[in-house]
């Protein structure tokens, strides 16, 4: 982490391939990983003369549903430009993409009780990929080009420098992620190259209004590689600078296997991409009904839901973040509330025990476990198990607590002679205690956990406790 | 055989059904004549015989069922530009040598529905840059009327093949004038539709603001024919109209009566032009007067920048266009070279000729940052200028009238080492492209023992009033496409 001394400066670039069947610009199935190379293409995307693009409404309707849930401005028009520059993954030597007249610009994204200033979304096609035989592109004997790729549509979002850590950094894609999949605008599954982060880094000295000069990421692909990633270069960046040398602005990349940042030569090295308007695509009018259409089948976004969470249902800060961060959890809470489980137990169900596991119960099973527990009709270790079971199979709680014959044992006449018989097993551990060793408690609460499951924990450890005073 | 060299589409299509005449002797007739002159002409680049032959088997079996339309067997050559599926497709370049599209464009797939007979693929300027047909890469097309001379440029090939009675009709592509300027100087009839008239999906982009594709004929009702058989919105062509009108294309008329014709004086007094020519034009125009339209004095305040404006944004979009041929998935392919730019440098400098490369260069120059601003950003501005010209040209006329080039056919070589001469050649015409206008070019007579054609310009989407004054004036003069004799 860079020294108290320095501040931390990212801003981010995330493309988000837009949930859409076809590719931005042709009829082209878009494939999934792993379909065998250049099977989904066709003259349009393979940039085969004479051939032209046509806009795909669904991933402008995507991309403005984004916009929109980001607060965005929409313009009345906007247009496609060229952006020009020859590289083999790029089959007409130039990509659509927009320059000036983006499709929104000027919106927010609330982060931790913060808002991150969005610039703009706009839309583009990605370009194709490269396969060297040989590690690298100028020591390869050959080079395959695979163009599944070619054409399909991205979004792209650029927010403002204000993220100021990785951690924020982090958050910041996750919270994006978690809008996206929100609206149903994309799976932004970062593994399956659906969401990309590329963030542009810089330090200064605190209190410094001027930004530093700034290093881009690419290749990031995950959410842990990007923290990583930016962990690295805020340590590179401070060790350079405060050995008394410069920052030199450049794309570098991240590997993975070395946990580095590396220089890459930038394919955009003093390139002049000779932005013009695509002629062969009019400028496209916005039609406000449409967009205000738009805005009112929007969902409620995770940052409303958090706000509820709290004042209405009374979570901590924690975990209503954390549960609104991913729409089945929030759904799961509030659907078992509504079923008559208490809120805080919930949540904290949720955040210990179902978050962790990734496998969700059905809202209804959940507030009836919850209910069982919270009343004290069986144990929380018990209701662990009844959960697990439940998830996997389906069935009620009810009936798993039944056919289990879970009940939790309160009545100390029975617990005593169990206490007692733990006493007297365990010598070693009583005489600890007694010496002052207060955690030696924990050892025989084990103990008799495992003689009887069943135990109410707070009346058997009341009667430990006065065997051993 | 020589009654069905040189017969109109209207004049085909009744022998055909008066089956006095089949299409397999139609399409013989025409690969008769192309043997017999072609080597002189040099109109064809190749030709499709096994798809003519299918096609006129196609064309055959509709007319005896009685599902024949009027363009039903009639034999077309179409500009090397235009995509056709398997037909070797090279833009006049030897950087596409031996392409052969996987896919038909949308106007020739909506002619082949219309029952034509493709002939071959015609010569043309390389990416349809220049106006002699002299920048092929392969050989020069000749004039049929004057083999020494050039047949106009780029659809030079187009031109000749109808003028040489090789073809009925065939197609070429205007981006500049490039229909236009070679019907006047083979004597026939070119016509130029209003930009997104017809979908340019399955043309080889030169500029893409500026192409339409259009037919070259022998009467102005075949050449209307084939252009309402290609017209209309398509799906693959954004850029492409949807708005309704086609029926314009066939309900025209042939009256001038009552119409205003514009003579704008800088067109018709414009740098370069022969005396013969101006005369012929003259002449014209009074036919005109006398069939009882009214010529009126225009003026286009703006033409002198125009040349200029057109000289930036088609190269500008040309040099993105072709960034397209690199050698990565079809076309000529250098590989020894040390790495991928090597790879791109050595397959473009020997793929492309002097002309495209001149183009490119000049198109990246005008978009490159910190001249964009100056160059291409301006030339758009003057393109505005020019458009409002013509709008308020067309407040006080129906329809422009001028000659389609300042001169007529010149000698093969006459101005290859000199662009901006050849630049000149379309300066009548390309201000129709930048405002996207309709223009048609009908003959009007001769100069020097050359074809004149004169040209008419019309509103957007006004193809029926341009169609009525060529046709008005066609009946009118008696002037007709006549067949050369290729001496």
């Amino acid at each position: 982490m860079a020294s108290p001394a320095w501040e931390v400066v990212i801003g981010m670039e995330v493309h988000v391939q837009p949930r859409t069947r076809s590719k931005m610009f042709c009829g082209c199935a878009v494939g999934r990983l792993g379909d065998a190379p250049n099977s989904n293409v066709c003259e349009i995307c393979l940039g085969m003369p004479g051939v032209l693009p046509v806009i795909n409404k669904a991933a402008v309707e995507a991309c403005l549903k984004t916009a929109l849930a980001l607060g965005c401005e929409i313009p009345r028009h906007t247009k496609f430009d060229r952006k020009n520059y020859m590289y083999p993954d790029l089959p007409k030597g130039y990509q659509i993409s927009q320059y000036d007249l983006p499709m929104s610009s000027r919106g927010r994204l609330e982060l931790g009780g913060r808002e991150v200033r969005i610039r703009r979304v706009h839309l583009e096609e990605d370009t194709g990929k490269l396969i060297h035989a040989g590690d690298k592109l100028h020591r390869a004997l050959e080079s395959y080009v695979d163009l599944n790729r070619a054409g399909v549509a991205l979004m792209e979002i650029v927010s403002e420098p204000d993220l100021r850590s990785a951690d924020e950094a982090r958050d910041y894609a996750m919270a994006l992620r978690t809008l996206l999949r929100t609206i149903g605008a994309s799976e932004a599954e970062m593994e399956k190259g659906q969401m990309r982060a590329e963030p542009n880094i810089s330090i200064r000295r605190k209190g410094s209004d001027e930004l530093g000069v700034k290093t881009e990421l690419k290749n990031i692909n995950s959410f842990r590689a990007l923290h990583r990633a930016i962990l690295y270069e805020v340590q590179r960046q401070t060790e350079v600078l405060e050995s008394g040398g410069t920052v030199v602005q450049e794309t570098r990349g991240w590997s993975d296997a070395e946990q580095r940042t590396f220089s890459q030569r930038s394919k955009e090295f003093a390139e002049d991409y000779r932005y013009f308007p695509e002629p062969d695509l009019p400028p496209l009018e916005l039609d406000p009904a449409w967009i205000e259409e738009l805005r009112r089948a929007l969902p409620e976004l995770p940052s409303a839901r958090n706000t509820r969470l709290v004042s209405k249902h009374g979570l901590t800060a924690a975990d209503a973040s954390l549960i609104s961060a991913d729409r089945e959890l929030a759904d799961l809470f509030e659907g078992a509330v509504s079923a008559g489980a208490p809120a805080r137990q919930t949540a904290n169900w949720i955040v210990g025990e179902v978050a962790p596991t990734g496998k969700l119960p059905s809202a209804e099973n959940l507030a009836e476990l919850v209910r069982y527990v919270d009343d004290g009709a069986i144990t929380r270790d018990q209701g662990r198990e009844v959960l697990v079971e439940s998830v996997e199979t389906g069935r009620r709680p009810s009936e798993i607590v039944t056919e289990h014959g879970f009940v939790q044992l309160s009545d100390e006449a029975a617990l005593q002679a169990i206490a007692e018989a733990v006493v007297a097993a365990n010598p070693k551990a009583v005489e600890d205690y007694r010496a002052g060793k207060k955690q030696a408690l924990q050892a025989l609460m084990a103990d008799l956990r495992k003689r009887a499951p069943q135990a109410n924990p707070k009346v058997a450890s009341g009667l430990l406790l006065k065997l051993l005073a | 055989m020589r009654r069905l060299v040189g017969s109109t589409i209207g004049e085909l299509g009744k022998l055909l059904r008066a089956r006095e005449v089949s299409t397999r002797e139609i399409l013989d007739a025409h690969l008769g004549r192309i043997e017999e002159v072609d080597g002189r002409v040099k109109a064809f680049l190749r030709l499709t015989p096994e798809l003519a032959a299918e096609q006129a088997d196609r064309a055959d079996r509709a007319l005896r069922s009685g599902e024949a339309g009027p363009l039903t067997g009639i034999p077309v050559a179409v500009k090397d530009v235009l995509c056709v599926r398997g037909v070797e497709t090279t833009a006049g370049s030897q950087i596409l040598r031996g392409f052969k599209p996987p896919y038909t464009g949308t106007a020739m797939t909506r002619l082949f529905d219309a029952g034509v007979v493709m002939l071959g693929v015609t010569n043309c300027d390389e990416f349809a840059m220049g106006s002699s047909t002299e920048n092929s890469s392969y050989f020069p097309t000749h004039n049929p009327w004057a083999l020494e001379r050039v047949p106009g440029g780029s659809s030079g090939g187009s031109a000749a093949a109808v003028a040489a009675g090789e073809a009925v009709i065939s197609l070429g592509t205007d981006t500049g004038g490039s229909i236009r300027q070679p019907a006047a100087l083979c004597g026939v009839v070119g016509m130029k539709p209003t930009y997104g008239r017809v979908s340019r999906y399955g043309l080889i982009a030169f500029a893409s603001s500026l192409d339409q594709i259009g037919p070259f004929a022998r009467s102005v009702d075949d050449a209307a024919l084939t252009l309402a058989a290609m017209a209309g919105h398509d799906p693959l062509d954004a850029t492409s109209s949807d708005r309704a009108g086609n029926e314009v294309l066939s309900n025209y008329g042939g009256e001038v009566k009552g119409m205003r014709l514009g003579v704008p004086r800088e067109y018709y007094d414009v740098q370069g032009i022969e005396p013969g020519v101006k005369a012929a034009v003259d002449r014209a125009l009074q036919v005109l007067r006398d069939a009882g339209a009214e010529i009126v004095d225009v003026t286009l305040p703006h033409t002198d920048y125009g040349l200029a404006a057109y000289y930036i944004i088609a190269p500008a979009e040309c040099s993105s266009n072709l960034a397209r041929f690199d050698g990565v998935r079809y076309g000529m392919s250098e590989e020894d070279a040390a790495n991928v730019t090597d790879a791109y440098s050595k397959t473009r400098r020997r793929g492309f000729g002097t002309e495209v490369r001149r183009r490119i260069m000049l198109g990246t120059y005008a978009l490159s940052s910190g001249y964009y601003d100056a160059y291409y950003l301006k030339a758009q501005k003057v393109r505005t200028l020019i458009k409002g010209d013509f709008d308020q040209a067309f407040k006080h006329c129906d329809a422009i009238v001028s000659a389609t080039s300042p001169t007529v056919a010149f000698p093969i070589g006459s101005r290859t080492q000199d662009p901006l001469s050849m630049y000149l050649c379309d300066v009548l015409t390309l201000g129709g492209n930048l405002a996207g206008l309709p223009g048609i070019s009908v003959p009007c007579g001769s100069s020097e023992g050359l074809p004149v054609g004169l040209q008419i310009l019309a509103p957007q989407w006004g193809e029926n009033v341009a169609l009525r004054v060529a046709r008005a004036y066609e009946t009118a003069s008696g002037l007709k496409a006549e067949v050369a004799a290729v001496g």
